[in-house]
């Protein structure tokens, strides 16, 4: 068991890390590819099974045949490909990827590019997204630490129960509840006793723009709780395998403290797998973050979705799942390829 | 005695090296097994000896038919077994069975052992009608020394000697003319060993069975082998009846390998003309030119980079020896 | 020869012993999960819930589409033991009919989804090669489509949303997982001993696949399979909540918490708390069979 790093940048001269970052990178240009077309090929069949969005935009007002072609245009559904039933419309398809290489995702329906929708929605979900983060790292840590000291103690007993729950209970019942219980029950008698406004933005139901970290905690709060609980259990696990570990025999008969055993050499190797895990639920975070926002009414990237579907701008929702998922799939490689130059330990075939 | 049952040709077997991340193109080849020639007859037993990685494995499976040879013939009953495909291959199979090494991975812990045994039944249905299959497979049992009552337990049930003993089971079910063991006891306990050596020479003569013996133990080939086969990267480097490959080697690698199998008699401690090889074997990858074994060989000079020796009878060898400087030299009993 | 005769008794003995121990590994299993009472209290509650679903008038003789509008809001009573929502229907009544939708969803896509994955698992596991190249690669592709932004795209793009689409959607997006764990379970069985051996007597394919590796293979495929049962439970009360689900008039547990959670503030904290328990304790029960199944079926684990 040797600390990461060590293997570093020398590990760049060695070829199995060359083949293995070749074959990555080989590998995620047709995920990409595919994952793109799967969602072009989704939109196409909508709108072949449920006609143009173009119509829908209008609602029940009826347009003219130059209004509507207008709207075509400005969606991109004016190809006859889509009339046709099983067509997957490839030569949209790759209009459409010169037009993405170019960073053109697009217009909605009053022709503001989504890209510019995107840049001002994402602060906000950066925010969220960051706050889940931290919470998930210091909640989840803390649980599992103090659940991974002693295995069957109260706490662990505690910990167990409540990640089991946190697992199994869906995101927006979490939400709901959490928003009776903290945001109007708490929350009102907050404004009652007349609290500083900062504590009554902590237990906001919505949103406030006059507060944009605090009145973010409650939602971040809901939006960690899964990948909390993944954290709090992989803490435990590998602490209390750590604890085990001969090494850690070994700095106790020295004659370290305990505080010390833990916190130097059980804990700091315990939490690589940690860190791995908040890699990998990276993805799982935007989506939440989708969700989340739809629960809490926060105007951010989800909040741009929600609205998109509800209006019937399906070729919106589209852009901006599209590039969620671009950025998704950049993250992974990113991680992936970090995790191959820093931890010498990972197996490369 | 001239009945020979198997009879394997030039036979090889190589597993392409690839390299390439998109389009993979073979750069080298795994040489298990590199141009083996063998004889049985029938009622025979050869033993196949050599050190784990030699390609005795692999021999076995090419016989068996698990594997596809690159090159070569295995001829049973005058047909090529190579060659076939489909359902002259399936019928060719019931001719050779094999018994595998690890008796707790190679029955299904979800099979019982009527099902176990009754398989090769209905994987070929015309050799017993569906009526009689309970009735053999209970007679099978009782010839590998089981009690019928068994035939609904699962294989968990019993211990590894018993376990052997289905699988030998299972083996004999399409009454064939050759078994192939590989290494069929060195998984068990050492009293168990001598069990199942036992029954193996016990059904070869109650049925006429002609076995290939694979193992590593040389002392267990010994007993149970007419003849002999020392096999070393792929290849075989000295074969003969067991007495002269055991009292009379003549290949270097041969003395090496007897050097050291132990000996019962205390008062031989120390005494025997004990021979320590040096170094590792090379890659099959990537084998020396000329003589294999000429990499780990006190005699080897010149002629055995340039020439690669034949197994044949030589000067200082009266059975087929393949070293260009074959000469007797007596390794397991004492010097004195 | 008295020591091998011992080790021949003794081995005997143990395997007598072995009778009484276990006959198979589902056995085994099926004898600890009878142990286990979260186990036990799962199943209850997934057999009432399913009840519900299936014979919804076993529990209740009130139509929850019969709403007087002058009984709008009331709270819990003898006569509406869940109350009634803004429309006066019976909320009792729509909770025992919205397991229907979340069962339906979660069964059929469950069902898709194990059928699809193993099938492609146990192609790529099985036959390696372009097969397993091609197949993997499609699985990465549908991997990198968050599940539930991917249903969201999906659903978005129909006018009609019913429990039908949401399985579709489901099926569609959910089976590379279980495929990568079919195909896992493939790969490490196939090579096995007794695979080979049975590739050896000239057993076909078929025989190799269905005899031998997939009931070798099967356990992590089902233990995943009861944990999707949940997730999708889960995930049907999610979208439906979000609006992208099933809509009104359907009845779902998603749809009473939305419509629930906006009578929160006006005091009337049950409209979401009853659909919530319900869901909540469905779900919970589906992902904690799960996971003892997981611990039955496999004991290192423990």
């Amino acid at each position: 068991m040797g600390g990461p790093g060590a293997g570093g940048l020398k590990g760049l001269e060695v070829t199995p890390l060359g083949r293995y970052l070749a074959r990555r990178l080989l590998q995620f240009v047709p995920t990409l590819l595919g994952a793109l077309f799967i969602l072009h090929y989704l939109m196409t069949v909508g709108i072949q099974l449920n006609g143009d969005p173009a119509r829908a935009v209008f609602g029940d007002r009826t347009p003219s045949q130059s209004q509507l072609q207008a709207m075509q245009r400005v969606f991109g559904t004016d190809d006859p490909c889509f009339e046709q039933a099983g067509n997957p419309c490839l030569t949209v398809f790759v209009h459409r990827l010169e037009n993405m290489a170019q960073g053109d995702f697009g217009v909605d329906s009053r022709e503001r590019p989504v890209v510019t929708l995107i840049a001002e929605h994402a602060p906000i979900t950066a925010r969220l997204a960051l706050l889940a983060i931290l919470i998930e790292l210091l909640v989840g840590v803390t649980a599992g630490v103090l659940a991974g000291l002693r295995g069957g103690s109260f706490w662990d007993y505690v910990v167990k129960v409540s990640t089991t729950m946190l697992v199994a209970i869906p995101i927006f019942v979490v939400g709901a509840v959490t928003q009776l219980v903290l945001g109007v029950e708490f929350g009102s008698w907050l404004k009652g006793v007349g609290a500083p406004d900062l504590l009554t933005g902590l237990f906001s139901i919505a949103y406030r723009t006059d507060q944009p970290w605090a009145s973010l905690v409650m939602p971040a709060f809901v939006l960690a709780s899964l990948s909390l609980a993944t954290t709090a259990r992989l803490t435990r696990t590998s602490l209390m395998e750590n604890l085990r570990g001969d090494y850690v025999r070994t700095a106790t008969a020295k004659g370290l403290t305990r505080n010390r055993v833990v916190g130097v050499h059980a804990l700091r190797n315990s939490l690589i797998p940690v860190i791995t895990n908040l890699g990998i639920s990276f993805g799982n975070l935007l989506a939440g973050a989708v969700v989340t926002e739809g629960i809490f009414n926060i105007r951010g990237i989800g909040g741009l979705v929600f609205g998109a579907v509800a209006t019937g701008e399906a070729a919106t929702v589209v852009s901006v799942v599209t590039i969620l998922v671009l950025v998704y799939l950049l993250c992974n490689l990113i991680i992936d390829v970090l995790y191959a130059v820093l931890d010498p330990r990972i197996r490369l075939d | 005695m001239s009945d020979v049952v198997l009879e394997v040709r030039d036979l090889t077997k190589h597993f392409p090296l690839t390299k390439g991340i998109v389009f993979k193109r073979q750069v080298g080849a795994v040489r298990a097994v590199d141009g083996v020639n063998l004889t049985l007859r029938r009622g025979e037993t050869l033993g196949v000896v050599g050190e784990s990685g030699c390609g005795k494995s692999t021999l076995a499976k090419l016989i068996i038919g698990l594997e596809k040879p690159t090159s070569g013939e295995i001829l049973v009953q005058g047909q090529n077994l190579a060659r076939m495909r489909g359902s002259a291959l399936r019928r060719a199979r019931r001719n050779i069975q094999l018994v595998m090494q690890d008796p707790y991975t190679s029955l299904n812990p979800r099979m019982t052992v009527g099902d176990i045994v009754g398989e090769p039944f209905q994987i070929h249905p015309e050799v017993a009608p569906r009526s009689d299959r309970r009735r053999r497979v209970g007679e099978l049992l009782e010839l590998v020394g089981l009690s019928p009552d068994h035939i609904n337990r699962y294989p968990h049930q019993f211990s590894g000697g018993q376990r052997q003993r289905i699988g030998i089971a299972r083996a004999l079910a399409l009454r064939p003319e050759i078994i192939v063991c590989d290494e069929p006891v060195s998984a068990l306990d050492l009293s168990i060993q001598a069990q199942v050596i036992n029954l193996l020479e016990r059904l070869q003569e109650e049925l006429g069975l002609s076995y290939i013996f694979i193992a590593h133990d040389l002392s267990v080939v010994r007993h149970i082998s007419d003849r002999v086969a020392v096999m070393y990267l792929g290849k075989i480097i000295e074969t003969g009846v067991d007495t002269e490959i055991y009292d009379h080697p003549t290949h270097p690698y041969a003395q090496a390998l007897l050097s050291a199998v132990p000996v019962p008699d205390p008062t031989l401690r120390g005494l025997r003309d004990q021979i320590i090889l040096e170094g590792d074997v090379p890659s099959p990858a990537n084998p020396p030119s000329g003589c294999r074994f000429r990499t780990r060989c006190w005699k080897a000079r010149e002629v055995c980079v340039e020439q690669e020796p034949a197994l044949v009878e030589r000067e200082g060898s009266a059975h087929p020896s393949a070293c260009h400087f074959a000469e007797e030299r007596d390794v397991v009993h004492a010097t004195d | 020869m008295t020591e091998q005769v011992e080790s021949v008794i003794s081995a005997d003995r143990s395997a007598q012993a072995g009778i009484e121990r276990s006959a198979s590994l589902w056995a085994d299993a099926w004898r600890d999960l009878r142990r286990r009472p979260v186990a036990i209290a799962s199943a209850v509650v997934i057999v009432l819930v399913s009840s519900m679903a299936a014979f919804p008038w076993l529990w209740t003789r009130t139509d929850p589409r019969d709403c007087p509008i002058q009984l709008s809001k009331a709270t819990p009573s003898a006569a509406h033991i869940f109350g009634t929502n803004e429309l006066g229907c019976d909320y009792y009544a729509m909770t025992i009919y919205g397991a229907r939708a979340s069962i339906i969803v979660a069964l059929v896509s469950t069902s898709l989804v194990l059928l699809v994955g193993a099938l492609v698992g146990m192609a790529a596991g099985f036959y390696g090669g372009w097969v397993d190249s091609v197949l993997s690669r499609l699985a990465d592709i549908f991997f990198a489509l968050p599940f539930l932004l991917g249903a969201l795209v999906f659903l978005s793009m129909l006018r009609s949303h019913s429990v039908w689409t949401i399985v579709l959607a489901f099926a569609v997006l959910g089976w590379p997982p279980l495929a990568r764990i079919v195909r896992a379970s493939v790969l490490a069985t196939k090579n096995m001993d007794y695979v080979q051996a049975a590739r050896s007597l000239g057993a076909s394919d078929r025989r190799l696949l269905f005899r031998h590796i997939l009931p070798n293979a099967a356990a992590p495929a089902i233990v995943v399979a009861t944990i999707l049962l949940g997730t999708y439970v889960a995930s049907e009360a999610t979208l439906s909540y979000l609006g992208i689900g099933l809509q009104p008039p359907e009845i779902s547990w998603g749809i009473m918490i939305a419509q629930g959670q906006s009578y929160v503030t006006s005091g009337y904290p049950h409209l979401l708390l009853f659909p919530a328990a319900f869901l909540s304790a469905t779900v919970l029960a589906f992902i904690l069979l799960g996971d003892a199944l997981r611990d039955a079926l496999d004991p290192k684990l423990r």
